[in-house]
């Protein structure tokens, strides 16, 4: 299925664009790119935007590989810009299961390498990079948004 | 990503550019699934990278078990980007860069 993207209006300043994709690995690339031209278009700081791109590839990854288990779907990513403060919004949206990431434990990061488990990193990762991370579940679907800050 | 392999003497250097995430982390491991057994020393060469994620942290954690009975591992040109990724994951105290 191909890519489809579409702009909202959202009454803002800025208007809300987004992308629906299949909801495999093989559309992170897609989606990176899609967000990516939109915080170029704002001007993002390279560290941002580098940053969101690492925040990108766990969340999708667990949609990819979580929310529909061995069946089909898809999930739309928007992207948006708030005035205050001064940030950009990224939102992840699929209809799989319901899965709140952020009442996951966050891993033990004192270990050694021998004692290190391997999950869990991913979305703490999230948590440690992002300004503010928030999931709500609403009409049969997962909502998870993450926000980062673009004053320096 | 693209990874440039050399092997000089016992050390084995892994200079990786782009992005190591989700999509390209298993063409790490399998190279080093390939490769590792020729060295001693593995060095990861980050200066052409631009960040990795988790899938990447992964990859590197097992490589500096196995490497861990041998000559060792090490990370060399970590950028900004990437060392604050070592330092709230704890990969600070973990792996050995340089």
């Amino acid at each position: 299925m191909p890519a489809a993207q579409k702009t909202k209006d959202s009454g803002k300043e800025d208007p809300v664009k987004e992308i629906t994709v299949e909801a495999r690995t093989e559309s992170i690339p897609v989606v990176t790119d899609f967000v990516n031209e939109q915080l170029e278009a704002i001007g993002c700081p390279i560290k941002a935007q580098m940053q969101i791109d690492v925040a990108i590839d766990e969340l999708f990854a667990n949609i990819a590989l979580y929310a529909y288990e061995t069946q089909k779907g898809t999930a739309t990513v928007q992207v948006e810009t708030v005035s205050d403060p001064p940030s950009v919004a990224v939102t992840f949206i699929d209809s799989g299961i319901p899965f709140d990431p952020l009442t996951k434990e966050d891993p033990d990061t004192t270990l050694s390498a021998g004692e290190r488990q391997v999950g869990g990193l991913g979305i703490f990762l999230v948590k440690k990079t992002m300004d503010e991370v928030t999931y709500r579940y609403e009409d049969g679907k997962n909502i998870l948004q993450i926000r980062k800050n673009l004053t320096v | 990503m693209n990874i440039t392999k050399t092997l000089d003497k016992n050390v084995l250097t892994i200079a990786l550019e782009g992005r190591l995430d989700t999509m390209t982390a298993p063409q790490l491991e399998e190279e080093l699934k390939n490769s590792m057994e020729e060295a001693d020393l593995l060095v990861i060469d980050l200066e052409k990278l631009d960040y990795m994620s988790s899938a990447g942290l992964r990859v590197l954690l097992s490589a500096q078990k196995q490497m861990a009975d041998r000559g060792g591992m090490k990370v060399t040109h970590v950028n900004d980007i990437i060392m604050e990724i070592f330092e709230v994951t704890g990969f600070v105290d973990i792996l050995t860069i340089e």
